[in-house]
């Protein structure tokens, strides 16, 4: 090959904060390019998006509306990335959550909202975490390939939905829709301001602290980190890899169960198909997202608002220049090539045809 | 066979090899690509952006063989960022193929959108002369589509060459010890990249099977986790040309069976039904893991591990 890398010796810290920044713009910029390809003007597409997302107060609560699942579900993908558990079934665990959640309000109890939500978030963590460990297990005891997985039971939960809302759950007053029943006011979200901003945005930056205090100040967190890093010391330094791959899980899982709930009891108000959008999935956005973050559940915040943004603009777009829905999942893809790229380049030199290494040198 | 029974299970048999096929693309070139020692896990959006390729090659030019063309090259080309990412770059391979799978996915639903509810030309039934008549047989293998006949050939010709020839010596070397191989002067990389690139565009060919064969539309996301399925059946496989046949009728066989059940109607909800096929790839995996462990057969030793020679 003529192209290989080099170790960059004067390697800047710089770089590193950089290289997300830079890959955003670039991802940006190549999307334009196909925007320009199929006669749309990129530059009025992007102030558009920016506009409706970031400088309207409609758009910004929508945005959070759309950072609540994502915050929740990126946080679980990145406790799990952690310790180099792939676990890509955010999607999955956000619709059992959901069915969970959905199973408490149709036993038809009518409990106080102090109970119910309560039991409604148990109920939608439980089947969540329930959903998480398959794989887990599996892995622990088999070495089963984790990837696979959790991505196959994505489709086996949707389908589990699915097979309830098309059928003993459906609503017979829905003219045929797919959902179930409106649910009583008891089992709704408390929504803030008037925009949809609900509840679900508390349970999500509550799990944010409670995610940053567990994984940087608890021994707990120490071991999920070394043990990413590094299993075998982490083997030689007596931790329990297979207990905490099963506990990673068990929070990863729950906190997409969350996700599930809080979508169906702050948003939908039932359950039906589609709670995630179907262009750009937030089970599948977290994965994305967790990676951006780096590892830090502040940046799993920030970088949900972010994605919720590019949600709500490229919602915008699809009604305003009748854009493609997909585009959004486009540009998520290419931010994530670039920095992949990006987080390379700024350890190395990508050189043409350098003469060879000396030997010992 | 005979009566009611014996037509049924001949048409699900048919069927199977049917559903198998896109799978079978799928699974040879991935098995090229792992044996390299390059995992990828982008398989379902290179399935996708040769879905959506072939279908609009096919659709514009009224070729259908002009449409697989074009999506091998699709996907050898989306391959190619793959390739350049993990081989050159050295980046994780998990999460390139993952950008892949997303990317894929993006792209094919953006330029889908014209397409969506359009029928195109596709590939039609063509009895083999002679093979087709045989028995039972002759239904299953040999009254199919030419793309099913391309991928018969497919199997032995990928088993000839990875374990008769230098080159796939060459590939199998990359895979288990890119150091060795590399001291002996083979071209770690060029083996990668054209592994790679190679299993792309077979990733694309299995995707234009399910536009233009399978069925002749294109409807966004139409692979359905076909990729990811693959991804199983190449562990299930054992990395063997051989077996990817078992392995893709296998779950070709769960998938004719469920939708001729959907059809019947046999008490059991659709929905559930339909998670036939990925509950058995999950059955499967599970089985081939239990094996691995047992036998201490398993991927080729550098799958997804970068190379570097000043790391040697």
């Amino acid at each position: 090959m003529p192209l290989r890398l080099e170790l960059r010796l004067d390697r800047s810290r710089r770089l590193e904060y950089a290289v997300p920044l830079l890959s955003v713009l670039l991802a940006l910029l190549v999307s334009g390019l196909l925007l320009l390809i199929t006669g749309v003007n990129p530059i009025v597409a992007y102030a558009e998006m920016f506009t409706e997302a970031f400088a309207t107060s409609y758009g910004f609560a929508e945005v959070l509306v759309k950072a609540t699942p994502l915050i929740l579900c990126g946080l679980g993908v990145m406790l799990a990335f952690k310790m180099l558990f792939w676990n890509i079934g955010a999607e999955g665990q956000l619709h059992m959550g959901a069915w969970g959640a959905t199973a408490v309000v149709m036993t038809g109890w009518e409990g106080s909202p102090w109970l119910m939500i309560p039991a409604m978030v148990v109920g939608g963590m439980v089947c969540g975490a329930i959903w998480a460990l398959i794989p887990a297990f599996l892995k622990v005891q088999l070495n089963c390939n984790e990837i696979i997985t959790t991505l196959l039971l994505n489709y086996v939960a949707i389908l589990w939905v699915a097979h309830f809302i098309y059928g003993p759950w459906k609503d017979p007053e829905s003219f045929g829709f797919p959902m179930t029943k409106q649910f009583p006011a008891g089992a709704q979200l408390l929504r803030f301001g008037d925009g949809r901003v609900h509840l679900g945005l508390v349970f999500a930056l509550l799990a944010a602290v409670i995610l940053y205090f567990l994984q940087e100040k608890s021994r707990w967190g120490f071991e999920v980190a070394v043990t990413g890093n590094n299993p075998i010391a982490a083997e030689y330094a007596g931790m329990n890899s297979r207990r905490n791959i099963l506990l990673v899980m068990l929070i990863s899982g729950g906190l997409a169960g969350l996700a599930g709930m809080a979508e169906i009891s702050g948003i939908q108000l039932k359950l039906l198909k589609d709670i995630s959008p179907h262009a750009a999935p937030y089970g599948y956005t977290a994965i994305i997202i967790a990676w951006l973050a780096r590892r830090n559940p502040w940046g799993v915040v920030l970088v949900s608002i972010l994605m919720g943004g590019l949600y709500v603009g490229g919602e915008t777009v699809q009604i305003t220049m009748k854009l493609p829905v997909n585009f959004v999942l486009i540009i998520q893809a290419l931010i994530l090539f670039f920095v992949l790229g990006g987080d390379i380049l700024s350890r190395y030199r990508l050189v043409y045809r350098s003469r060879e290494v000396p030997v010992g040198g | 066979m005979e009566g009611e029974l014996g037509v049924l299970v001949v048409a699900i048999l048919q069927a199977a090899v049917r559903s198998g096929t896109p799978i079978l693309f799928v699974c040879i070139g991935e098995i090229y690509s792992e044996r390299a020692g390059v995992l990828n896990v982008g398989l379902e959006g290179l399935m996708l952006v040769g879905a959506i390729t072939g279908f609009y090659t096919s659709f514009t030019t009224g070729s259908a063989p002009l449409g697989v063309a074009a999506a091998a090259v699709a996907g050898g080309l989306f391959a190619l960022i793959h390739a350049f990412t993990t081989i050159t770059l050295r980046a994780d391979q998990i999460v390139s193929g993952l950008t892949l799978t997303i990317l894929g996915t993006g792209i094919s639903g953006f330029f889908g959108k014209a397409m969506i509810g359009q029928v195109g030309p596709g590939f039609e039934r063509l009895d083999l002369p002679g093979l087709a008549q045989i028995p039972v047989l002759g239904a299953v293998l040999f009254q199919q589509d030419a793309m099913v006949y391309l991928s018969f050939l497919l199997v032995p010709i990928t088993w000839w060459v990875m374990f008769k020839t230098h080159l796939g010596l060459a590939i199998r070397s990359v895979g288990e010890n890119p150091g060795t191989a590399d001291s002996l002067g083979v071209s770690v990389a060029r083996i990668r990249y054209g592994c790679v690139v190679f299993g792309g565009a077979m990733a694309g060919v299995g995707g234009a099977y399910l536009s233009l064969a399978y069925t002749t539309m294109w409807i966004e996301q139409m692979s359905g986790g076909r990729g990811w399925i693959t991804l199983a059946l190449v562990i299930f496989a054992g990395w063997n040309p051989a077996k990817a046949f078992l392995g893709a009728y296998l779950f070709g066989g769960a998938e004719a069976l469920q939708l001729r059940l959907q059809a019947v109607g046999v008490g059991i909800p659709a929905y559930f039904l339909m998670m036939l096929p990925y509950v058995l790839t999950i059955v499967i995996l599970v089985m081939a893991s239990r094996s691995t462990l047992r036998r201490r057969i398993g991927a080729p030793a550098a799958l997804g591990v970068p190379y570097a020679r000043e790391e040697r």
